[in-house]
């Protein structure tokens, strides 16, 4: 049965190769991908399940075993954000059919999908330094192709800093992968547990520094998030929905993995995470405010959020690691949906500029709700989602002892709800005609979208949900950052010893 | 180790950094070459002292076959990646005729209304 836990790699790849062949029927490919990603989410959410009850399941691809062979490894925290990510995966794929734009324009656009899929389960999955630099490439180069899908002026030149950078923060990483073999002679993550230790202290900082500025580029930590709201804005909504939910908390999980599996515990710089993490709530936030385009306020608004889940971390406590996971679930879901209904007010206005559209919600107050919903839920406004994962975070920082970050948290809070309110008062209020007196909603440009409202609207669904079940939630997060600060757990169940 | 292949890997860090740093994509696609090279050849150190055997038959010290496996897992991918560069600066120069990396729109048009606020301020009174 363990050897189950690679379909979610295994499977995308397979269904890649299927839409290939496929390439002259759309709907062929449609039927194909659609069924490959709903298998990979019910396998993943019986992995959250079945891991929960019986345990961290560990598969050697191959049959070589752990410390040469390719480990794949899926523990409370892995299995979570897999099958969270599946559900984001599958319900934006709904959505991009439903839209036609991107997917119904590109015979590539299937293929590469789900090869982006398999890349994301693939980093969360792998037990592997080396097969999580691999699967970080399978998973940067689906999007590379993604975000230039169109060809258009604007999608190269973003797609150029996105590429570029990317690259960049890869060749650090294969660097860094080089000083950890020369050191250690292991990239077997459960093996570097233990040695890591051992090393000089000159060399153990300089390897815990280049692995928080590889994945903290893609994790678009402060100062390292320039080209975020940069190059995300250009793609198609829903890729840059997909790309805004996912790619960047990939990034944020190899963050906390190497952190709390990797570097010894007397290394953890913790006070550094915290400053860094406050830094990036508060230039996030700012960001974003100053911004006149939907989706470039909530692109900011990612680098800030992706503060409060660097904060939970660097508390270093199973209350603060907790909360960075209740808090990440929630994000995932809650920006994915913010940026599909970013996507339906473009659809409807044609334009995100906030100067040329308005009176959404009087026209269409199903949008307006679908976009009240998850923006107060980001907010952090009771009783949706990310009150829960804030409260999480601010009582664990109090624990902690740490007043100054708590504060800033709350602060950046407020400023969400105001950069919130800016949209909902530029979008959705107001007259819905120009100055000229021409429409600014232009209806059924494509055809109505209710394919993609019914993507969208099971998202906002899923994120009540999560308010809803915060309980049974947060104490399964407790119990996933309770494995993360005992890495002699994870050793154990790879190595067997 | 051997001095001369850390003093190139050093070289090709250098060099790449460098072109890395420049506008033109075309010098850019260069300068991560170089990088990717300089990231393989440090792997391809790791695998300890020269002058040992290649891993063939089973007796004998050999040199560890794990890291030229990682460097050349490695080398298709910067292969793989640099040519899609390469094509999205074809694309760039057929869209553009140029293969400079432009500033972001955006970010120009909210700098350049700090600018008229500024202006506005200076001639008031």
């Amino acid at each position: 049965m363990n050897s189950l836990i690679a379909l979610p790699v295994a499977l995308p790849l397979i269904g890649a190769a299927t839409c290939i062949l496929l390439g002259r029927s759309r709907s062929a490919q449609r039927f194909v991908s659609i069924a490959t990603l709903t298998a990979v989410t019910a396998i993943a959410i019986w992995m959250v399940v079945d891991v929960d009850r019986t345990g961290t399941k560990v598969t050697q691809a191959g049959g070589w075993p752990a410390p040469i062979g390719i480990t794949l490894v899926a523990d409370r925290f892995a299995a979570m954000m897999l099958a969270v990510s599946a559900i984001v995966l599958l319900m934006v794929l709904v959505y991009a059919v439903g839209q036609r734009d991107a997917e119904g324009h590109h015979v590539g656009f299937h293929p590469v999908y789900l090869v982006l899929s398999a890349g994301v389960a693939s980093s969360f999955l792998t037990g592997d330094l080396f097969n999580l630099f691999v699967s970080f490439e399978v998973m940067l180069t689906a999007s590379y192709v993604l975000i230039t899908l169109g060809g258009t002026k604007a999608q190269i030149r973003a797609g150029m800093t996105y590429v570029v950078i990317s690259l960049l923060a890869s060749t650090l990483f294969l660097t860094a992968l080089a000083i950890t073999y020369m050191a250690t002679g292991t990239v077997n993550m459960a093996d570097l547990s233990g040695r890591i230790a051992d090393l000089p202290e000159g060399l153990r900082t300089a390897l815990g520094l280049l692995l928080i500025v590889v994945f903290g580029i893609k994790a678009a930590l402060f100062p390292l998030y320039f080209w975020l709201p940069d190059s995300y804005p250009t793609a198609p909504s829903p890729v840059t929905a997909v790309f805004a939910g996912l790619l960047t908390k990939v990034g944020v999980y190899a963050i906390i993995r190497s952190q709390t599996l990797l570097i010894p515990e007397a290394d953890r710089a913790g006070t550094v995470l915290l400053v860094v993490a406050a830094l990036t709530m508060l230039v996030g936030v700012f960001g974003a405010i100053s911004q006149n385009d939907v989706k470039r306020v909530l692109s900011f608004h990612i680098v800030s959020q992706i503060g409060y889940m660097i904060m939970g971390l660097g508390l270093f406590t199973v209350a603060g690691l907790a909360g960075a996971l209740l808090y990440i679930i929630h994000h995932i879901i809650v920006k994915t949906t913010l940026f599909l209904t970013a996507g339906l007010i473009e659809h409807t206005g044609r334009t995100g500029r906030l100067a040329r559209i308005g009176g959404i919600a009087r026209r269409l107050p199903v949008l307006a709700g679908l976009f009240l919903l998850p923006a107060l839920s980001l907010a952090g406004i009771p009783p949706f989602s990310g009150f829960v994962a804030k409260l999480a975070l601010v009582s664990a920082g109090l624990d902690a002892g740490q007043y100054t970050v708590v504060a800033i948290s709350l602060v950046v809070s407020l400023f969400t709800l105001f950069s919130m309110t800016k949209i909902w008062a530029g979008a959705f209020w107001g007259d819905s005609h120009g100055d000229n007196g021409q429409d600014l909603i232009v209806e059924g440009r494509l055809g109505t979208p209710r394919v993609m409202t019914l993507a969208t609207g099971v998202l906002a669904v899923l994120s009540i949900g999560i308010a809803i079940a915060s309980g049974p939630l947060y104490r399964f997060s407790e119990r996933a950052a309770d494995d993360l600060l005992n890495p002699a757990r994870y050793v154990m169940e790879v190595l067997g010893r | 180790m051997s001095l001369l292949l850390a003093l190139c890997t050093a070289v090709l860090f250098s060099f790449g950094t460098y072109l890395v740093l420049q506008r033109r994509l075309s010098r850019i696609v260069i300068g991560v070459g170089l990088l990717g090279h300089g990231a393989n050849l440090m792997l391809m150190l790791a695998a300890g002292d020269r002058g040992r055997p290649a891993f063939i038959g089973s007796e004998g010290d050999f040199t560890d076959p794990l890291p030229q496996a990682l460097a050349l897992t490695a080398i298709v991918i910067t292969f793989g990646v640099t040519i899609f560069l390469l094509a999205l600066a074809y694309r760039s120069w057929v869209v553009t005729h140029d293969d400079e990396v432009e500033d972001d729109v955006e970010d120009r048009l909210i700098a350049s209304r700090l600018d008229a606020d500024r202006s506005d301020e200076g001639t008031r009174p």
